[in-house]
């Protein structure tokens, strides 16, 4: 007798609107005149965004571990990780609304005939709002996805669509191109470990669930070797996504060849996605066998603070610097990941709105910055920006401000809450090596104010186009957030605590 | 003890008032002298109503206490802005007041021709406010800020015609001293709060009853350090020659009746700590001794009108200071001395800056001579100023510096001998200088400037110095009749009549020594400069060099300290260059090397980044294993 599993939809929901505002997007652009297609498919994929963001705000209080059957849990640190991808996402869409970034027709080969004849006609991508959908459904459900299937269902879900996304940059096709496919082949050979790794944790656990995993571990019995086997390879799965030494190599290629507002959707989305899921493994799954994973995941928590800290510090275009950035940050998350605790995972949850819209805003600059043959991401080109833009330059500075952890930005705070986190687990060498390279970093993002403000502009220097208004809007609200959780932290961070938990 | 309300306008008035002025600018600069002095005016009637309600009162009830507000609550400090009027405080606020009134009506006539007029009253009328802090706070804390605030004050005057370079670096010599001086305040307001935990003058008292000797020692001796510096004692006297630049009404008010005197307050309010100390006292005392001695030397040697009185201003504070070391009986003296000394110097400063009024700023005595025919009421009052430093009977300056040398010879045994020696000498050395600027400047020939047309001051110039010389004829008598001032301080300085030591000689005998000493000083400078030379002779004897050039305290300083401390600092300097900011730009360096060495692991091959990962693999592997060993 087979009883059809009993779903809760309204939990479910935020998840499901997406991806039905992602059905209806591929509808439309399968059914609407070109025309209006750009306009309509801005409209649905807000809206979707918004309602789901409705939803899920009146479901904020009703956890619930059996949402889908055992494969969802729908508790606190879902919930906010769901808001705040959406939130992300939202910002994300409108950077993603200007269309001058994307290439009119992906499929074409570039420099082919049919490349030229899709330029001229003056056509413009609009596949790209129902694949971020896609994307974000995938997103959401990474976090609070509770068995392995499902962990893997929403890995690919997220993934597949940003792979594709990678390749569809206006200018500078080849690279573009170079980097979709790369990211897609690191990809596919990550995923493979991971579903390695959970075939081999299931060998182990005889079971597929994060609780079983806990409850074999507890039992004891198993063969050691699956454990331990399985925990190093989906760790890899986990910390390709999120970008650790040595799993980052593709960081730098992909974020520097996707198309700029893709890169900032991408780094601050999937950052939260990733890291939600491996805070919901390691906590719930493998926190009985944590003597094997933390001293690992430590060392690389370390090696990948210093290595992008350090990177970054040759680096002289501008979404490379960012790229190696995000690696530092990685490492920075994978310290409130050990400290295994509840404030760990509070700041994880505060740093992942700071981090994800001080990103998306950066980003947002960086579309604005250009010469007569499209954005120019060499800082040496920057050169003396802060005298012609002061007010573009010093939101760019403010980023970048909050990215170093200065204090009155939104990044300060969230680096005091992971670090206090890690201090207050014991783990105080993270906090040193946290703080020096922190203190590494603030070199390369000062000397880019430095070359904005304090330097004289150059031949060839560049020139920043009048933003397009919802550009302007993304920029604005990341700004804003950056300035107000650095001046008023509680206003998030009390809300960061109260949905700081995990329903087994 | 008594509540009162009205103590706060005593600094509120003159603050409100010179913030008014600067805020104002050149708005102000109609009425602003006419506003500073009214301002004056009433803070002195104000005081001169404190003090009659205080003299209402009796006994105990008689200091007047005010809380402004809770200043400081941190841990176990608390401090309060509170404010006290006690007897010792209104013998201040009186001479501040009074004499700062004085000098702000002499000085609209004085300053008159000077564009910044109106700053210059803003700063005096912030001086008033910043010295009756001084004198008013109830802490040492509170006193610490008018401590501050006079000094800047001090500052900002010696260094008002700061286009001239010299005046700016004598506003800053004296800053520099002044400075050495503070650290001696806060380090004994620091170990005052580590002993007794508490900064009030009242809990301080109360806690030295138990305190170790060693204890009350450094707070004495870090006292006697801020009092040196303030008070242009030695070893921290050289600033005050130096802050003559300042206007001349600037050296009456500041730098010889009020400011200059806030060391021997701040003794004086001490009483408690260094009645408990024998050893401070003794280091008090040297310190006077020696200055008595060092001023009256440099006195001797000045051609510089103003410079002479500076080095006499410091030689009568070092009476003050002497007479402060001698325990419960010196106090008394000490404020009756400061007090006459107030009127008499401040009025002696006046005359000077009136010469110099009539001689085109002209300061050299030897351009001077036979004044007197052409200002003979400036004359008049620098006459009697004179003779009351002097201390010939009735001037007020014998009542006060023969109770000082009375009280020196009393100590006792060599010590008595040694300070009453002093002491005596001083005042023969007193006599020889103060004769020689009187011959120089108002007997004699002429010896004037061929454009200098010598004429007597206007009345708003002459005037506060007839009050003035008014207060040297009368204030010495005044204050001793039927011990007046003695009895009024009693409660403040513990001094009962009981614990007078034995008397070395009858007041009588060392009243007529004194008189013979001076009598001697005088007759020797008559005789000596029966004609002056226009240019200063340079065949001179070795100790009119030195005393020339100020004992040669600044060639000191600036072998001892200036020189040394300045290699300590560029030594420094190339430290923080070549080691830490070296070691800094290695780091740097080895961070740049190591992230282009890392630049080359991101080849932008697909297939080595596929290799890495897969070595990342394996190191995850072996580490796992590792973990399990």
């Amino acid at each position: 007798m087979l009883t059809s599993p009993k779903l809760d939809y309204a939990l479910l929901a935020p998840i499901l609107i997406i991806l039905a505002t992602a059905i209806l997007g591929v509808l439309v652009e399968a059914f609407i005149k070109q025309a209006l297609r750009a306009r309509l498919q801005l409209t649905i994929s807000l809206a979707g965004i918004v309602i789901a963001f409705e939803q899920l705000y009146r479901v904020r209080n009703q956890g619930s571990s059996m949402a889908a059957i055992t494969s969802v849990s729908i508790d606190g640190a879902g919930i906010f990780l769901q808001g705040t991808i959406l939130v992300l996402a939202f910002v994300g869409i409108l950077l993603i609304a200007d269309q001058d970034h994307f290439a009119p027709q992906a499929s074409a080969l570039p420099g082919s005939i049919e490349e030229a004849a899709a330029l001229e006609s003056g056509r413009a991508q609009t596949e790209v709002f129902p694949l971020t959908l896609f994307a974000v459904s995938g997103m959401m459900l990474f976090p609070v996805a509770t068995d392995f299937i499902t962990l893997f269902v929403a890995l690919e879900v997220l993934s597949l669509p940003l792979y594709l996304m990678a390749g569809l940059s206006r200018r500078r096709r080849l690279l573009s191109q170079e980097a979709a496919l790369k990211y897609f082949l690191l990809g596919a050979y990550s995923s493979a470990f991971f579903l390695f790794g959970a075939a081999l944790l299931y060998g182990y656990s005889g079971s597929l669930s994060l609780n079983g995993l806990t409850d074999a571990i507890h039992g004891g019995g198993g063969n050691d070797v699956f454990l331990l086997l399985g925990i190093a390879f989906v760790s890899v799965g986990l910390l390709f996504k999120v970008g650790a030494v040595p799993f980052h190599s593709w960081t730098p290629d992909v974020y520097q060849g996707a198309p700029t507002p893709i890169t900032g959707f991408m780094a601050a989305a999937t950052k939260a996605a990733a890291f939600g899921a491996t805070m919901r493994i390691f906590y719930v799954g493998l926190d009985a066998a944590q003597w094997s994973w933390k001293p690992i995941i430590s060392v690389i928590a370390v090696v990948t603070m210093l290595f992008g800290a350090i990177a970054a510090i040759s680096q002289r275009d501008i979404k490379r610097i960012l790229a190696f950035s995000s690696i530092a940050h990685a490492g920075f998350l994978l310290t409130a990941v050990v400290s295994l605790n509840q404030s760990g995972l509070a700041a994880l949850l505060f740093y992942s709105v700071a981090y994800g819209l001080a990103t998306l805003g950066a980003f947002g600059v960086v579309t604005l910055i250009r010469d007569s043959a499209g954005e120019v991401s060499d800082i040496n080109r920057w050169l003396g920006l802060g005298k012609k833009s002061p007010l573009i330059a010093a939101t760019m500075s403010l980023f970048l401000l909050s990215f170093a952890g200065i204090p009155l930005t939104s990044g300060f705070v969230g680096k005091f809450a992971i670090f206090s986190a890690a201090y207050e687990s014991g783990n105080i060498y993270l906090v040193v090596v946290g703080v020096l390279a922190s203190a590494i970093a603030v070199f390369f993002y000062l000397r880019i104010i430095l070359m904005l403000f304090f330097a004289d502009a150059s031949n060839d220097s560049v020139s920043v186009v009048i933003p397009p208004l919802l550009t302007r809007v993304a920029i604005f609200l990341s700004a804003i957030v950056t300035i107000l959780l650095g001046l008023a932290p509680s206003i998030l961070f009390d809300v960061a605590q109260n949905f700081a938990y995990f329903i087994r | 003890m008594t509540t009162s309300t009205n103590l706060v306008y005593l600094i509120a008035l003159p603050l409100f008032s010179s913030a008014l002025l600067l805020l104002l600018g050149r708005i102000a600069d109609k009425w602003g002298h006419i506003f500073a002095t009214l301002i004056s005016a009433s803070v002195f009637a104000v005081a001169l109503i404190e003090f009659f309600a205080m003299q209402g009162r009796d006994g105990l009830a008689r200091p007047a206490t005010q809380k402004i507000f809770e200043w400081i609550s941190v841990g176990s400090l608390h401090v309060d802005a509170s404010l006290l009027l006690d007897q010792l405080s209104i013998c201040f606020v009186l001479l501040i007041s009074g004499v700062g009134t004085l000098i702000h009506v002499y000085s609209i006539a004085y300053m008159s021709h000077d564009h910044d007029r109106r700053r210059f009253f803003a700063y005096l009328n912030f001086f008033i406010a910043a010295m009756l802090l001084l004198v008013l706070g109830d802490s040492y804390l509170n006193l610490y800020v008018g401590w501050e605030g006079v000094g800047l004050a001090s500052y900002l005057l010696i260094g008002f015609w700061n286009q001239k370079p010299a005046y700016a670096t004598a506003a800053k010599k004296a800053f520099v001293a002044n400075r050495v001086g503070d650290v001696g305040l806060s380090l004994a307001i620091m170990i005052a709060f580590t002993q007794f935990g508490t900064v009030t003058f009242a809990g301080v008292k109360e806690g030295a009853h138990g305190a170790s000797a060693a204890a009350l020692t450094a707070i004495g001796a870090a006292l006697l350090l801020a009092a040196a510096g303030k008070s242009a004692q030695f070893p921290l006297q050289s600033w005050l020659g130096d802050a003559m630049a300042g206007p001349t009404p600037v050296s009456a008010l500041i730098h010889a009746a009020t400011m200059v005197t806030a060391g021997v307050y701040l003794i004086t309010r001490s009483n408690f700590i260094f009645d408990a100390s024998p050893t401070a006292q003794l280091m008090v005392v040297s310190v006077g001794a020696i200055t008595l001695l060092f001023g009256a030397v440099i006195g001797t040697a000045k051609d510089d009108i103003k410079k002479a009185l500076a080095a006499s201003t410091m030689s009568q504070i070092g009476y003050m200071i002497l007479a402060t070391g001698l325990g419960p009986v010196g106090y008394a003296f000490a404020i009756m001395h400061l007090l006459t000394h107030g009127f008499f110097k401040a009025g002696m400063f006046l005359g000077a800056g009136s010469v110099m009024h009539g001689m085109n700023d002209e300061v050299n005595m030897r351009r001077y001579g036979a004044i007197r025919k052409v200002m003979p009421i400036t004359a008049a009052t620098f006459g009697l100023g004179y003779l009351a430093i002097l201390g010939v009977p009735p001037f007020a300056g014998f009542y006060s510096k023969d109770k000082i040398i009375e009280t020196a010879f009393n100590a006792g045994g060599a010590k008595g001998i040694l300070l009453g020696g002093a002491a005596l000498l001083g005042a023969a050395v007193t006599a020889f200088y103060m004769t020689r600027v009187i011959v120089l400047t108002f007997t004699g020939t002429k010896r004037w400037d061929e454009n200098a047309k010598p004429h007597e001051s206007p009345i708003l110039m002459w005037a506060p110095m007839a009050v003035l010389a008014l207060g040297s004829v009368t204030s010495g008598f005044l204050l001793s009749s039927g011990g007046a001032l003695v009895n009024w301080l009693q409660p403040i300085v513990n001094e009962n009549h009981e614990n007078h030591a034995e008397e070395f000689l009858p007041p009588l005998v060392v009243s007529l020594m004194a008189l013979v000493v001076i009598a001697i000083g005088v007759a020797l400078a008559v005789f000596k400069y029966r004609t002056v030379p226009l240019v200063a002779p340079t065949n001179v004897s070795v100790f009119t060099k030195a005393a020339r050039n100020d004992l040669y305290q600044d060639s000191f300083n600036e072998a001892v300290f200036m020189r040394p401390g300045q290699k300590l600092t560029s030594g420094l300097v190339k430290t923080d260059y070549k080691v830490i900011d070296g070691l800094l730009r290695m780091i740097g360096w080895i961070i740049q090397t190591s992230s282009t060495a890392v630049r080359s692991i991101q080849s932008g091959f697909v297939r080595s980044y596929a290799l890495i990962m897969v070595l990342g693999v394996l190191a995850l592997v072996v580490m796992v294993w590792l973990v399990t060993l």
